[in-house]
């Protein structure tokens, strides 16, 4: 009987301990919770590390949901929740318990503010807590977040997680987190110095960062690292990472000299054909981009109204759609106005620039003088990371593949399709084509409308780098005809050459000269060649000259 | 031949301005002017305001109009065109006799306008935070100064809050704001102690779209072991090309924070925020900003305009204080005569949008809040940090050697802008 009684009272008492532990932690819990709400800052960070140290099964969501702008509190008591868009305001989430709350206005709730400072204390917190997460970019984020913060707790934890790692990728990552973690916080010499050399072996921006930082001379002359082995160190491991990325930093330029390339290519090809080959002084060209940009709205439009899901692809849809749109406009252009100033390039050059403006305001009656917003879909967003600083944006390198694909299908319509034959053959000798019995104004039209297509298809790709306004075309008007000017009027392989070299000659002079020195340059060279050799880069020997 | 057709033309425009005053004294209204583009590249950021002056001309005269008269206000379109500014400036003054205009969003067409202005005695209300250096006897400044939006900025930055910024990169469109703030803004850093050397200065033109070189520049000056924070005067659209290589190229704001001076509510409208979480802005008025009299004004706002996914920002309110102070300074001087009313401007109150007083002081300039907020992914602006309490506006920048020793003070001694003694002492 009394082992009886003995063991019931130890359950009991084990009962009380199981009861009382989660009180006694939620009771933590609630208390950090309610230091999110202070107006101190170090208030507010303190709470955040004593929330991930508490090591609260809830303090995970929490933390995410304050970082993602998610914690409120309920303006009438004070209750901590996190909230969900809904339809009629936010379905809101008891922050201690996860419970469902129901429905709220957003008027009822008050944010619990975060900042940068916060962000990068919950980030770390957050690394701490998911160094162990299945997910290898979790554990990615997680090594950084680790790396950025440098806390000496975190030396343990590290070392365990570099030793299970079986991703490379994230076995690199913790790696470096190790390294910088130790060289912040270790009092050896000797580590730090293995610290120092193992970083080394990352170029990246951040640890060029962190090492450069030890060798900084302050106001009175002493530096950062009082110690001159560890300087010296660095300041070899600095030299091997800015060799590297110098070296990474001039591909990223070629990278970018040929994205702004690509781009000048786009809209310039159009006007290569319309100007380079029917000889058509086009100035209503750019409002052709333009007219492609906004058709891509448009679609856009559609897509978010009737298949969100989709919206991905909505580009895909976009070009042909600004191919039909413009080309369409493009060759009533033609028949309209064009056709009866044949011959006569400064009345086409006038009409063309009244078109210009006509069309200007058609677009900014029917959408409004204000900007229009075209989505980047996911997949032209962000950057691929090559190495170490050097990054290289998918939305370019999408449109360096485009321009060259357009490029690409261009000439193979113009050499390989009767169409072409036909095209080649009115611009080279309009009577002889005629008496051979191809209707030249029919062909007239038609690469009219072709050249116009083409420039809405770039004016779909512009949509995604640039402002979609009616004024969008203006911009690219001159670059275009410097470009086709340069390559050689009549000549699709000089546009491609043009387009490329300024583009390049561009970029490389713009981080010395600036942005709008630079341009300046770049006409001043392309006026003094022209002086040179006026029929451009690549000039068409033969008859078709002497028209 | 000519001179025939411009006396014609003059003897019209004559009559014209007769026959216009005729009506006015026979309709009893009050005119005033909006001197906003409605057209071209600035038409963007203008259009709100010409609507916000619409909207308060509305509510004032559904509450019994202004000295027992209605207010009407004549619109006109200086279509982004800074010459142009000033034509339609004199014909507002000149032919329509308004009694007070609002308008001008860049700094060079207030400096277009200006002349104007002085010459035929009119008063200007400029809603726009703009350079400083100036004062002028006929214009009243509801935007910020620099020491209401750049310069704690920038404190904000390098305090423990902001990150402690050690190197900063000064981006800008190239033209008299962002120069002269960045000229003010490096006697400032040089003064805290920052060297040139830790200090980058880049200037792009109106509606640049290829950000890629700038922000690898951005990266390579931020990774040499100071915390680097990036103030950005970009103005117009280009800042939609400038963000979105941002988030592209993966700048976050906990490493190189940007703090910019001309982006709001309005021009994050068409943007995906996501990524720009964390980065900053500077005003003295955020959407986001909880009080009785801001969520008025945005329900206000919504019922005016008909669309409820509209937004409100800093010049708005700016233009709201602008009105509201005028209206008062008519009233308590019981006429619209400017000299009069000038005078009733000086120590005015007006309750701000941020639940705080907006005072017109002596230099033509207001007391303002400063707010620091950061970006949402909802493209809201959340302050972080503002002042305890409102900050008067200095029109002459103390960090300028030359204009430190200026005063601005409309007010007897003084009775000028840009002044090192008073006009008149009496001894």
């Amino acid at each position: 009987m009394p082992a009886l009684s003995k063991l019931f009272r130890l359950r009991a008492f084990a009962v009380l301990i199981v009861l009382l532990i989660p009180s006694a932690a939620s009771a933590e819990l609630a208390q950090d919770l309610q230091a999110l709400t202070e107006k101190s800052n170090a208030t507010k960070v303190a709470a955040v590390e004593s929330l991930a140290a508490g090591g609260h099964e809830r303090a995970v969501p929490i933390l995410q949901a304050f970082l993602a702008g998610r914690l409120f509190q309920v303006k009438e008591d004070d209750r901590m929740v996190v909230a969900e868009d809904s339809a009629g305001g936010y379905r809101i989430f008891d922050a201690m318990t996860g419970e469902a709350l129901g429905e709220v206005g957003k008027r009822k709730l008050r944010k619990v503010r975060i900042n940068n400072r916060l962000r990068q204390a919950v980030k770390a917190a957050l690394g701490a807590l998911t160094l162990g997460s299945s997910d290898p970019a979790a554990r990615i984020q997680a090594a950084d977040a680790v790396f950025r913060s440098a806390q000496s707790d975190m030396l343990g934890p590290l070392e365990a997680a570099l030793a299970r790692e079986s991703d490379l990728k994230v076995a690199s990552r913790l790696a470096r987190a190790l390294a910088a973690t130790e060289l912040a916080t270790s009092d050896d010499k000797a580590t730090r110095l293995a610290a120092i050399e193992a970083l080394a072996a990352f170029v990246d921006q951040e640890v060029r960062a962190i090492v450069s930082g030890l060798l900084i001379i302050d106001g009175e002359g002493r530096p950062a690292e009082p110690d001159s082995d560890l300087r010296a160190a660095a300041a070899e491991t600095l030299k091997t990472i800015e060799s590297k990325l110098a070296f990474n930093g001039f591909i990223e330029n070629i990278f970018q000299g040929i994205s702004l390339g690509s781009v000048l290519l786009l809209a310039a090809i159009g006007l290569a054909i319309t100007f380079g080959v029917m000889g058509v002084i086009n100035m209503a060209h750019g409002e052709m981009v333009m007219i492609g940009a906004y058709t891509t709205f448009v679609v856009q439009e559609v897509f978010r109204a009737s298949f969100p899901g989709a919206f991905d692809y909505s580009l895909l849809v976009a070009i042909p759609a600004a191919f039909l749109v413009t080309g369409l406009v493009g060759i009533g252009i033609e028949r309209g106005v064009i056709r009866f100033l044949y011959g006569r390039p400064l009345e086409t050059l006038l009409a063309t620039w009244g078109l210009s403006l006509i069309l200007q305001q058609v677009v900014r009656s029917i959408f409004g003088p204000t900007n229009r917003e075209v989505g980047n879909p996911a997949w032209m967003s962000g950057a691929w990371e090559v190495a170490g600083g050097l990054t290289l944006t998918y939305n370019r390198l999408w449109i360096i593949l485009f321009a060259l694909l357009v490029f690409a299908l261009l000439m193979a319509l113009i050499r390989f399709s009767g169409y072409g034959l036909q095209m080649r053959a009115v611009t080279q000798n309009r009577p002889m084509a005629s008496s051979m019995g191809i209707r030249t104004g029919w062909v007239d039209a038609m690469t009219f409308g072709l050249g116009s297509g083409i420039a809405g298809m770039a004016g779909v790709a512009l949509s995604q780098i640039d402002n979609v306004s009616p004024n969008l075309g203006q911009g690219y008007i001159i670059d275009s005809f410097m470009v086709v000017v340069f390559g050689g009027v009549g000549n699709l392989w000089g546009t491609l050459v043009g387009a490329f070299s300024l583009g390049l000659v561009n970029k490389f002079l713009e981080p010395y000269a600036g942005a709008v020195l630079g341009k300046i340059l770049v006409l001043v060279v392309i006026i003094l060649f022209i002086q040179k050799r006026p029929r451009g880069l690549f000039a068409l020997r033969g008859r078709a000259v002497e028209n | 031949m000519k001179s025939v057709i411009r006396g014609a033309v003059s003897a019209l425009a004559m009559a014209g301005a007769l026959a216009a005053g005729a009506a006015q004294a026979a309709d009893d209204v009050i005119k005033i002017g909006v001197l906003h583009s409605l057209s071209g590249t600035m038409a963007i950021s203008e259009t709100t305001l010409k609507d916000t002056v619409l909207m308060m001309v509305d509510d004032l005269n559904k509450n019994g109009g202004l000295l027992g008269k209605q207010v009407e206000a004549v619109v006109v379109d200086p279509a982004s065109d800074w010459p142009l500014f000033a034509e339609k400036a004199r014909e507002l003054l000149e032919g329509e006799q308004v009694a007070a205009v609002f308008g001008c969003w860049t700094s060079v067409s207030r400096k277009s306008v200006l002349p104007v202005f002085e010459e035929l005695n009119g008063l200007l209300f400029y809603p726009v935070q703009y350079e400083g250096e100036e004062s002028s006897r006929n214009v009243f400044y509801t935007g910020a100064a620099p020491n209401q939006q750049a310069i704690p900025a920038v404190e904000y930055l390098m305090s423990e809050d902001g990150g402690g910024a050690e190197r900063f990169v000064l981006l800008g469109t190239d033209y008299v704001y962002p120069r002269t703030t960045n000229k003010i803004l490096r006697a400032f850093l040089n003064d805290k102690g920052i060297t040139d050397a830790d200090i980058m200065e880049n200037y792009t033109p109106f509606g640049h779209s290829d950000w890629q070189t700038i922000v690898s520049e951005v990266k390579e000056f931020a990774s040499q072991g100071k915390k680097t924070a990036v103030v950005s005067t970009i103005n117009g659209d280009a800042n939609v090309p400038f963000y979105k290589e941002l988030g592209n190229q993966g700048i976050n704001a906990e490493e190189i924070p940007v703090v910019a001076f001309s982006v709001g509510e309005e021009e994050l409208a068409g943007l995906d925020t996501e990524p720009l979480v964390g980065h900053l802005a500077a005003w003295n008025y955020f959407m986001s900003v909880e009080s009785d009299v801001n969520d008025s004004f945005i329900e206000q706002w919504h019922a005016f305009i008909g669309n409820e996914d509209r937004v409100t920002n800093d010049p708005m309110e700016a233009t709201y204080i602008g009105f509201k102070m005028w209206a008062q300074a008519v009233k308590q001087a019981g006429s619209t005569d400017v000299d009069a009313v000038r005078q009733a401007m000086y120590g005015q109150t007006v309750p701000n949008l941020t639940g705080g007083t907006a005072v017109m002081n002596a230099n033509h300039h207001l007391s303002k809040p400063v707010l620091i907020g950061e970006i949402q992914d909802d493209g809201m602006i959340e302050t972080v940090w503002s002042t305890e309490k409102e900050v008067v506006g200095d029109a002459w920048s103390d960090f300028i050697p030359e204009s430190a020793k200026l005063t601005a003070d409309w007010t007897y001694p003084w009775v000028c802008g840009n002044c090192e003694a008073p006009k008149y002492v009496t001894n």
